[in-house]
């Protein structure tokens, strides 16, 4: 399945929230994602919960990924899926990855945050992940 | 170290021989026989590749240009120090771990700050919200620090800071508990990491930009020759550049150029190069590929002396010689089969030691997962004990030397540092090329390569994309809850109310001015911190005068 099964390419956003300055993964996941055929934004680093939502919304982003290794995933992802509630736009899928031991991810997805990724996950995974989502869930 | 003409000649034409018999033989298929950083690899090597060797034929170690290492004794003079990162929670959770480590044989300490801390921001900030305590220790003011070494005598132990943006306030916290322990701070041994310019780099917690920072810390060069002079007062650090990607040879050639900066810098505001050079320490990560690590290590201070003597001037030979901490690479840690990272540890551990290091951190086989639990940095710990005093290796110095291999590698890691720093000069050097991107951009290629090769089976990883198991339950690991960041809180709260807000106020003026007057800052931030001032308004006040980094954003 390719993104081209939507007539426009899905529009992502890569983020860094709080102060965690490790940005790798989020480079390579970026970079991946582009070359998947998206359209990506990446936000740079230290950015609050409200900087997210706000490019989110104006950049008018299918799908947020945060990247988190600092531990502050309960915290950051719970705060950036309200935002974009109240902003109007939990249409947004929030998907992510990190350092993010397995019983957190199944408190947040439970929340109702997407699937999360950690160490050594190919990036043809997300990829694979984000076009089915897409196609299940973006009209156009 | 080269045979003489008629001997050459002969080996000449019987290593063409022999490349013409490999030339015939299968070889694995599928198998690409390159370094962990793309470095195409000879087949075999012989003395043939040493004939242009840059290394010095009969040198011995503790002999310039220190390639050997920077003693004649090495570790039968005395072993590398055991010095394990760590820090979580508030003051006391890691004080207690101090302790546990003390007693287990560690014989340094190496401060882990929360991101916080990092980036100078109090634990009540709302900035810090989610991260205090999480990734190390929340240290937000004197108080902390006090704490965090309480029944640990400052004139008895060595520590390491990792710390950078806000190195200098950090350092003042240290040297104001170290007072008021009693201790003549003359006596403190350390280093505090201080190192800005790969944090621009790499490892992204930055408060100011590059040239108020680099002030900044040339007035602790300044401030500690007089004051702390067993203080390193920084630890020039290739270890984020290469976990944030980067192969070998740009660890090697970016952090070098970093150091040489540093260098420039102080002989510009007047310093003898001789007055500061001999505090400059240097920290490297030692990654998978056993050799080329080793090489690394064995360039570099070669590399160093060279450049302190031949360009720099240095006469007083502590000012050559490069002396170093090694951390095994978090990167290579794999969150499948984590007891697997034993392993890969151990070999790393190897490596530094063939390499001539001074100290090492041995990473935790969980520490992909979290912040590593107490049986498992006993492992750690063990894994350099064992090293040390059951393999032999520490009986001799530099057992590598005169390795063709070995050698040729260190020549050719060399060769292309020198290289990259000329790219260096020709970008506008470091700063230039920080506030460009280009190194940025250097690292983040580097990073896409390699995942590509593992994402194509071009590169094998135990338990990633080959000899796969079933995943059986994640181990136990240390979780850090919310419970710290509100001590944290109640502690800060305290302060506030107990301490002197006219101190307070005056010492803060005090640093504003002596900021805007453009002296040496350290003797007023020393003064802040021992009047309870936070790390944030320390921080607050600098930044009004100096400004904030804004990073150069691209993916």
């Amino acid at each position: 399945m390719s993104p081209r099964t939507l007539s426009r390419p899905i529009r992502v956003l890569v983020a860094k929230p709080g102060l965690d300055g490790h940005d790798r993964g989020a480079k390579v996941v970026a970079a991946a994602l582009r070359d998947a055929g998206m359209e990506v934004v990446y936000t740079g680093l230290h950015q609050t919960p409200e900087m997210i939502a706000t490019a989110a919304v104006q950049e008018d982003v299918d799908v947020v990924g945060l990247s988190i290794l600092s531990g502050a995933h309960m915290t950051l992802f719970p705060r950036v899926l309200q935002l974009l509630a109240d902003m109007g736009r939990n249409d947004i899928l929030l998907t992510g990855g990190g350092i993010i031991p397995p019983e957190d991810i199944d408190v947040l997805q439970a929340k109702g945050v997407g699937k999360l990724f950690g160490p050594g996950t190919p990036t043809s995974e997300l990829v694979q992940y984000i076009t089915t989502w897409a196609a299940a869930n973006l009209d156009g | 170290m080269s045979p003489h003409d008629g001997e050459l000649e002969r080996l000449r034409e019987e290593v063409a021989a022999w490349r013409a018999v490999y030339g015939k033989l299968p070889l694995r298929e599928g198998v690409e026989f390159t370094s962990v950083s793309g470095r195409e690899l000879e087949p075999a090597y012989s003395a043939l590749d040493l004939e242009q060797t840059l290394g010095a034929p009969n040198e011995l170690p503790g002999q310039y240009p220190f390639t050997r290492g920077i003693h004649p004794t090495m570790y039968r003079g005395r072993l590398w120090t055991m010095r394990q990162f760590a820090g979580f929670g508030t003051a006391e959770d890691t004080n207690r771990r101090y302790k546990f480590l003390l007693e287990r044989g560690q014989t340094g300490l190496s401060v882990a700050f929360d991101f916080p801390t990092l980036m100078g921001y109090d634990s009540d900030h709302p900035r810090s919200e989610g991260e205090v305590g999480k990734c190390g220790v929340a240290i937000a003011s004197l108080r902390d620090m006090e704490d965090l070494f309480a029944g640990i005598p400052l004139d008895r132990v060595s520590t390491s800071m990792t710390i950078n943006g806000p190195a200098a306030i950090l350092f003042c916290f240290y040297v104001a508990a170290a007072e008021k322990q009693g201790v003549d701070i003359r006596q403190l041994q350390g280093t505090v990491q201080n190192d800005i310019l790969k944090e621009y780099m790499a490892q992204h917690a930055w408060i100011y930009p590059p040239e108020p920072a680099l002030k900044i810390i040339v007035d602790m060069f300044e401030w500690a020759a007089e004051h702390t002079p067993k203080w390193n007062t920084i630890s020039i650090s290739g270890y984020h550049i290469r976990e944030a990607g980067a192969t070998a040879a740009q660890e090697l050639a970016f952090t070098l150029a970093n150091g040489f900066c540093y260098v420039e810098h102080g002989m510009a505001r007047g310093l003898a190069v001789d007055a500061f050079a001999p505090r400059l320490s240097f920290f490297w990560d030692v990654h998978n590929d056993f050799f080329e690590e080793i090489a690394k290590m064995r360039a570099a201070r070669r590399i160093w002396a060279r450049h302190l003597k031949e360009r720099y001037g240095a006469a007083d030979d502590r000012s050559w010689k490069m002396r170093f901490h090694c951390q095994t690479a978090g990167v290579t840690l794999t969150a499948q089969q984590p007891m697997n990272n034993i392993v890969r540890v151990a070999y790393q551990a190897l490596a530094a030691v063939l390499g001539g290091t001074q100290s090492l951190h041995t990473n935790a086989l969980d520490e992909t997962l979290a912040l590593p639990t107490e049986e498992s940095v006993r492992i750690a710990l063990r894994t350099q004990q064992i090293l040390a005093v059951e393999t032999g290796v520490p009986n001799v110095a530099d057992p590598l030397g005169g390795s063709y291999y070995v050698e040729a590698l260190t020549d050719q890691m060399e060769r292309e540092a020198e290289a990259l720093f000329a790219e260096i000069d020709a970008q506008g050097g470091v700063v230039a090329a920080i506030e460009s991107g280009w190194f940025q951009r250097q690292i983040a290629r580097s990073a896409a390569r390699f995942q590509g090769e593992v994402e194509t089976d071009r590169r094998t990883i135990v338990g990633v994309n080959d000899f796969l198991e079933e995943e059986r339950a994640a181990p136990d690991i240390l979780r850090i809850g919310e419970e710290a960041d509100r001590t944290q809180r109640a502690r800060m709260a305290r302060l506030r109310a107990e301490r002197d807000d006219a101190r307070v106020e005056q010492a803060l003026t005090a640093l504003r001015n002596a900021a805007v007057a453009d002296r040496n800052v350290m003797p007023e931030m020393l003064d802040c911190a021992r009047g309870y001032c936070t790390l944030y308004e320390i921080r607050d006040v600098l930044e009004r005068v100096y400004g904030a980094y804004r990073e150069p954003v691209f993916f």
